[in-house]
């Protein structure tokens, strides 16, 4: 195999099934925190950081 | 106490060795880090020593810390070495700014050149202000969101800590002449394997620390934290792959040579950008401006989308830094439409940083904290909108080389992880010393405004700099001659050096301004001070009217 | 858990949000893509590894002045990379190829130019102008806002061992022979010195420039080296020639 038939197999994934199995991943990507039944668990998630509002260190060190 | 002679055996083992490597240096800079690291672990072993109760060890008891309270020792050296080395970081890029103005600042002395000392600012400010924050914040934050104290307390020390004797053997180096020579990478082969074990163990604190939670979730934050860890490891690991000339010297060569080392550097250094400035620093986002302003964010379906797209666009994004060098076009391209993609993941991210003050707009006006985070935010904006313009390869021949570069990278640097660095250490200081607030939130406010204004001198400084250096050096004549020599270019350039200059001086107040400010706090000092607001009043007018007789 | 999947189709993806193997493995895999399908062919195509004519290794004294050039941090301000555009031809020279970089470790391409490119300016000065200007730039230059390296004329030449430092690149892919390794020292000297007999060097080094470079003919200093460097920077490859044209039109994309 040459450098150029190299260049052009690689040139031609790019532009078509490399192009579209990244187009399809990252469509997937998105489109999966806005499923169905996850409102719940990203509210809760969101919110997680105040259930602890004493959020104080000791004063002695550790 | 077997484990305390364990540790005193370990560290007297690294102080023979760094002695040993010592006596057989080949170079002065080699020797110095070999005397660094001696002492480094000499300290070690005396605080090992003299750290120990030995009566309750002698009974077999070694005390243990308050498992009720978060592990925040390590957090609370982190603000204070956060704020130092900010100050030192901003000082020596004042230093250098002024260097270029006047050469005769170089001073003749090897180890005072610009060429030496520019490394030594960039790494000052991204590994040793970035660095150390990133550390100390995500130790913070990971024990907060896990509702766990941190794994492996011993070995979170030595990452801290191990972390700051790696600032500055870098730091030291730098000056003596001690660099590989690749931007943002410079430190030498051993600074960097032990940089690679100080990593290692950081990642296994903070892993460790996920995998003991008590929360189901892990927070968003912790996922930018997490990436931030892994990819660093990996750009690291790769880039510096270095074999030296000997054991005891400290010279050594990279493995990779011409257009292959070019292009693992920039897909390094675009990354460092990427997942040390970016993503680190937007773990801190997602945590500390819910916090200030105390609603969820925005969207965390969003954040979600930003955290998937933003790291698996950003790692293309690093030939932009290439542009018609002699990498091959198709790199340059991919480079170019990956860095114009991420325009949209990262707006997405500034717009769910800035959208969860919805409904508290108010509190920009009256609290300087938050403040600070919205400007910071805006700069993201601003710098991952200039970014992908500079990476179109029309608008990157003429930007390339010139202090346009240098403005877009300070306005990411002191306007994003400056601002959101500062507020964090704002919001930590009160609490991690028990305080009710700052020592003074008018200072910040002073500091806001110092830094915001520095930053725009900085900037359009550069911008115009970089425009004018670009355009003079392509400009011809009516009689196809190039016009201006590259002396007169450098000459032209002197009064945006004075402007860039300036805005450093503002910059650097500012700085100078928290540092007192969270020394102050520290030592339990509240300001009498006028809140920042407060309605009007006026005691002679609140009065009901009186009809007057006539007279 | 069956019989959750069966109420929470998407249960599955909850696991991610809570298993930090599974978030690090698949985070791990998002940012490694990128960089294999950019980086890897570069070590394949003809055109990045590709030899050019006129291409040799650094001679000791060269590499011992590249080493300086690096140590001082020069890449910070000058560029070693000329782009394929009119006005960085007519100021500097040929664009640069990627094969001219090709015994580079590091390479020094540069980001930024406060001064400019420095690819080609091999023979473009005398010897005389470089120590003057880098004793003090601005008594040459008076714009310039370099610093003054005048102590590169004060510093003996102290590398230690040249040979270890051709070994090491040895290693790391330069194709340095035994005869080089074992002569580095005696080249090192030999480059400096118009005394000695330097036919050998020239005959494994072709194009290699022997002189007093500093003007201490009496000395071997950090200035010789970095002179030496700087005088045969672009001067290897001979652009204009056919076959170095041949090469340039196989070049894709540029």
């Amino acid at each position: 195999m040459t450098g150029h038939s190299t260049y052009d197999t690689l040139r031609h994934l790019a532009d078509s099934w490399g192009l579209a199995a990244m187009v399809v991943t990252f469509l997937a990507l998105i489109a999966w925190p806005f499923r169905p039944g996850a409102r719940k668990l990203n509210d809760e998630a969101a919110n997680l950081i105040f259930a602890d509002d004493n959020a104080g260190g000791d004063d002695n060190g550790d | 106490m077997e484990s305390l002679v364990a540790r005193a055996g370990w560290w007297l083992a690294a102080l023979l060795f760094a002695v040993f490597m010592f006596a057989n240096a080949q170079d002065t800079g080699f020797a110095v880090h070999m005397a660094i690291f001696a002492l480094a672990a000499l300290a070690g072993l005396v605080i090992a020593l003299r750290g120990t109760d030995y009566k309750l060890a002698a009974a077999g008891r070694m005390p243990v810390a308050d498992q009720s309270r978060y592990d925040d020792g390590l957090i609370r050296a982190g603000v204070i070495l956060t704020t130092f080395w900010g100050c030192v970081g901003f000082l020596v890029g004042l230093f250098i700014a002024l260097q270029l103005a006047f050469p005769v600042l170089n001073l003749g002395f090897e180890y005072t050149t610009f060429g030496r000392l520019r490394p030594l600012h960039t790494s000052a400010v991204i590994f040793a202000f970035g660095g150390t924050a990133l550390i100390a914040t995500s130790f913070y934050i990971v024990q907060r969101t896990c509702r766990a104290r941190l794994a492996f307390p011993a070995l979170a020390r030595f990452v801290f800590w191990g972390y700051q004797l790696f600032i500055v053997l870098a730091a030291t180096g730098y000056v003596l002449g001690v660099t590989q020579g690749k931007e943002y990478a410079e430190p030498e082969w051993y600074v960097d394997l032990w940089l690679t074990l100080v990593w290692v163990a950081y990642l296994v604190v903070f892993v460790g620390t996920i995998i003991k939670r008590t929360e189901p979730h892990i927070y968003v934050a912790n996922w930018f934290f997490l990436s931030f860890i892994l990819t660093v490891a990996m750009l690291h690991l790769v880039n510096n792959a270095n074999l030296p000339v000997s054991p005891f010297g400290s010279l050594s060569y990279p493995l990779w040579a011409g257009v292959q080392g070019a292009l693992v550097q920039w897909w390094y250094g675009h990354n460092a950008v990427g997942f040390f400035l970016t993503a680190g620093f937007l773990a801190m986002m997602y945590y500390f401006v819910p916090k200030q302003a105390e609603r969820p964010i925005y969207s965390y379906r969003l954040s979600i989308v930003h955290f998937w797209s933003l790291i698996f666009l950003y790692i293309w994004a690093g030939p932009h830094h290439l542009h018609y060098t002699a990498l091959p076009d198709w790199a340059q391209t991919l480079g170019m439409v990956f860095s114009v993609m991420l325009w949209m993941p990262s707006w997405g991210g500034m717009i769910n940083g800035l959208m969860t003050l919805n409904g508290a707009w108010d509190k920009v006006r009256t609290d300087p904290i938050i403040r600070m985070m919205v400007m910071s935010i805006a700069f993201y904006g601003m710098s991952t909108f200039e970014g992908p313009m500079m990476s179109i390869k029309s608008v990157n021949s003429l930007s390339h080389y010139t202090d346009w570069t240098i403005g877009h990278v300070h306005s990411g640097a002191l306007g994003w992880n400056g601002m959101i660095t500062f507020s964090a250490i704002y919001y930590l200081a009160p609490r991690l010393w028990n305080r009710e607030r700052m020592y003074s939130l008018r200072m910040i406010n002073w500091h806001f405004w110092l830094a915001t204004i520095g930053i725009v001198f900085y900037a359009a400084s550069m911008w115009v700099a970089g425009v004018t250096q670009g355009l003079m050096w392509r400009e011809y004549g009516a009689d196809n001659y190039l016009v201006n020599s590259f002396a007169e270019t450098v000459a032209a350039l002197h009064p945006m050096y004075l402007a860039r200059a300036f805005g450093g001086i503002l910059y650097l107040s500012g700085a100078l301004i928290m540092a007192f400010n969270v020394w102050q706090t520290i030592a339990g000092n509240l300001r009498r001070e006028e809140p920042l607001r407060q309605a009007a009043y006026d005691a002679q007018a609140d009065r009901p009217l009186v009809a007057v007789p006539a007279e | 858990m069956t019989s959750e999947t069966k109420k929470e189709p998407w249960a599955r993806h909850k696991k991610l949000e809570k298993n930090v193997a599974l978030l690090g493995v698949l985070a791990f895999a998002a940012v490694t893509v990128g960089g294999i399908i950019e980086i890897a062919p570069l070590f394949w195509i003809d055109n990045t590894i590709e030899k050019v004519d006129g291409m040799r290794p650094y001679t000791p004294l060269e590499q011992a002045g590249r080493d300086i050039y690096v140590r001082e941090g020069c890449y910070n301000c000058h560029s070693q990379m000329i782009r394929p555009f009119r006005d960085e031809v007519e100021r500097y020279g040929h664009y640069s190829l990627a094969a001219e970089s090709m015994y580079d470790h590091p390479f020094q391409w540069g980001s930024k130019r406060t001064g400019p490119d420095l690819a080609r300016v091999g023979l473009k000065y005398s010897d005389e102008w470089h120590v003057q200007h880098l004793n003090n730039p601005q008594q040459v230059v008076p714009e310039s806002v370099m610093p003054q390296y005048a102590f590169l004329a004060r510093n003996d030449l102290a590398i230690g061992d040249p040979a270890a430092r051709l070994t090491a690149l040895y290693r790391v892919g330069v194709p340095y022979t035994a005869t080089d390794i074992k002569q580095a020292e005696a080249d090192l000297k030999a480059q400096a010195d118009p005394q000695a007999d330097s036919a050998d060097l020239q005959k494994r080094y072709p194009k290699s420039q022997v002189r007093d470079f500093d003007g201490q003919p009496d000395r071997l200093t950090e200035m010789d080296a970095l002179v030496a460097y700087l005088q045969m920077l672009g001067t290897l490859v001979d652009v204009n020639a056919p076959a170095a044209q041949e090469d340039l039109a196989k070049e894709k994309g540029r």
